[in-house]
């Protein structure tokens, strides 16, 4: 266990030092003349290197990274070239508001996509089992603008049910915000829905195909308590990595659908910063959302190998 | 996963094309694709209206007789419109699949041949790269490159080419232990000889299987780049740019600027996605 631990927080670490080189290659040395990239093509050469000392960009590569990640780790996550301000006042607020809308998403799709990968396995291979798996599919694979768009002509502009902005009024309580979340998390809803049901389906097939389950069966067990007792348990734990394992591609479709609901999230504030080159900010930001990543997976694997008493027992080979 | 290669027997080949021909999801997207094909390469031809020609007079007009879907802000003609908006997608989305399958053909024959520190050392990058959300990434590196379609092409090829490099190195490391490779290796065949003339061509059905797939993904992935204005670029009539420019106006009712576009990239996808889930299908059995 304690093996499969310390291998499992190398892997994490390697995974986000792989992402600070990216992030540090394609924000800091790809752009070029950050001072140029400020001040425009017009300013005075002189100008331009003062801000650049100013800034450090002209120390030595090795130099830059390592003041970089130190005055990450302290917690100063640079200056926003657009707002003159330290970026982690956006950062953090900005991801208070994108976990909640995760949240909402998640808990909504967890249970209904356990639920159907369940039904389709009880199923499998007639009708029903092939109406879950294919629209899964088909629902995984449309991008989240396009459902997000017709759930906002269905619900928002022609049936009138629910805001389609996600800017609730200021001091709105817990229940409003929800409110105005729901629209929001349908598309990231659509897209987790299929992944969580086929993973389900896939270990309920394997449970119920196991010595154990026939055994259960056979000395007359109602299949009810078998489902339950037996089978679930079992085809739950491969669910748990993929919960975690979508959190990546979550944030992804935050990008899109804050941008789309005008959600000041996150995603949105990759948008923004993107937009207007402001590399600070778009920086941090995917470093947050490595890091955040980085510990959902971790959180899971440390799960998984507790509830299985496999990994628990013999160091997870 | 693990595949089976298919034995260039007639009879085994034979039987693929048959279950291929059974499966449903299959018979279902190919249509659906080659549908959009058709529309991309010939639709200049058969559309009523100059995709890109704008009558002001006419903006914004709902669907009628004369324009079927209506007319955007710039009363340009949405059905003339959508039927050529598959144009720029299938090129961009195939070739950035094209590169990520060779990209990752050679990772996964070199990892999977050499074994040992170069395939744990590659391995655990591949992980490590993974496990990075792909669409931030692209988005940081599409930002910093500069917009255009090349960039695009490369930033997705490479982002999505470890994920079918791991696929290829399952499918090697089953098939260098067969007899063919021992036989190959003892004539003194070199590794480069044994990797790309040996076991590249008895591995291209899952290479095939597992591409499709990263089609479906790189089409979902060019439709949200363009969609936030980092992807393709107007005046294409590209469907994800269509409704990027036209969903602030759906509250003041104009849905038809919207739905149809939405409603075809849908269909490519699910027909992409469908085309995969046959060809899966077929090769597991």
């Amino acid at each position: 266990m304690s093996s499969f631990l310390a291998r499992r927080f190398a892997y994490s670490l390697v995974t986000l030092f792989v992402l600070t080189l990216l992030v540090f290659f394609l924000g800091q040395v790809l752009p070029g003349n950050v001072g140029r990239a400020i001040l425009g093509p017009f300013a005075d050469q002189k100008a331009v290197e003062v801000l650049n000392h100013q800034l450090g960009v002209d120390r030595p590569l090795l130099v830059q990274y390592g003041a970089w990640i130190g005055r990450f780790l302290q917690g100063d996550m640079g200056q926003s070239y657009i707002y003159r301000a330290p970026v982690a006042d956006f950062v953090i607020p900005a991801l208070g508001h994108s976990l909640k809308l995760a949240a909402v998403a998640f808990l909504v799709v967890v249970p209904l996509g356990i639920a159907g990968g369940v039904v389709a396995a009880l199923n499998i291979n007639r009708p029903t089992d092939r109406i879950i798996s294919l629209g899964g599919l088909s629902a995984a694979a449309i991008p989240e603008f396009v459902s997000g768009i017709v759930m906002v002509l269905i619900f928002g502009v022609w049936l009138r049910w629910l805001p389609i902005s996600a800017a609730w009024p200021d001091g709105a309580g817990a229940l409003t915000q929800l409110y105005y979340l729901i629209l929001p998390a349908m598309p990231l809803v659509f897209v987790l829905f299929g992944y969580i049901a086929r993973m389900t389906r896939a270990g309920m097939i394997e449970a119920l195909d196991s010595d154990y389950t026939r055994t259960a069966v056979l000395k007359g067990l109602p299949w009810r308590q078998v489902i339950w007792r037996h089978v679930l348990r079992n085809a739950l734990l491969p669910t748990i990595t993929v919960v975690a394992s979508q959190t990546g591609y979550l944030i992804g479709g935050l990008l899109v659908v804050e941008t789309l609901f005008r959600y000041q999230g996150l995603g949105s504030l990759i948008y923004n910063a993107a937009k207007g080159k402001d590399f600070p900010m778009l920086e941090a930001s995917v470093l947050i959302i490595g890091l955040t990543y980085a510990v959902a997976t971790l959180i899971a694997d440390l799960l998984y190998s507790w509830l299985n008493p496999r990994i628990r027992m013999d160091g997870g080979q | 996963m693990t595949y089976v290669a298919i034995p260039a027997t007639r009879n085994r080949r034979h039987e693929f094309f048959a279950t291929l021909l059974r499966s449903g999801s299959f018979l279902a997207g190919v249509p659906i694709v080659v549908f959009w094909v058709f529309c991309s390469v010939f639709g200049p031809h058969i559309v009523p209206y100059d995709p890109l020609a704008e009558d002001v007079l006419n903006a914004l007009g709902p669907p009628s007789s004369v324009h079927w879907f209506g007319t955007d802000q710039l009363g340009r003609d949405i059905f003339s419109r959508v039927l050529v908006g598959s144009r720029d997608i299938l090129i961009v989305a195939p070739l950035a699949t094209i590169m990520a399958t060779a990209v990752g053909t050679v990772l996964g024959l070199i990892t999977g041949y050499f074994r040992g520190i170069l395939d744990d050392v590659i391995s655990r990058l591949i992980e490590a790269t993974m496990a990075i959300p792909g669409v931030i990434v692209s988005l940081l590196a599409i930002v910093a490159l500069g917009t255009s379609e090349g960039t695009v092409i490369i930033v997705i090829g490479l982002s999505f080419g470890p994920v079918i490099g791991r696929t290829v190195r399952s499918a090697v490391l089953a098939e260098r232990e067969l007899d063919y490779v021992a036989a190959a290796t003892l004539r003194r065949e070199n590794s480069t000889h044994i990797m790309f003339i040996e076991i590249l061509p008895n591995i291209l059905p899952p290479i095939l299987v597992e591409s499709t797939v990263r089609l479906g993904y790189a089409i979902f992935a060019v439709a949200a780049l363009s969609f936030l204005g980092f992807g393709l670029q107007p005046p294409s009539p590209d469907w994800a740019l269509s409704v990027s420019a036209n969903y602030s106006m759906i509250s003041g009712g104009f849905w038809w600027t919207v739905l149809f576009d939405a409603v075809a990239i849908a269909s490519l996808v699910v027909g992409v996605n469908l085309t995969a889930d046959g060809l899966h299908g077929a090769l597991d059995d």
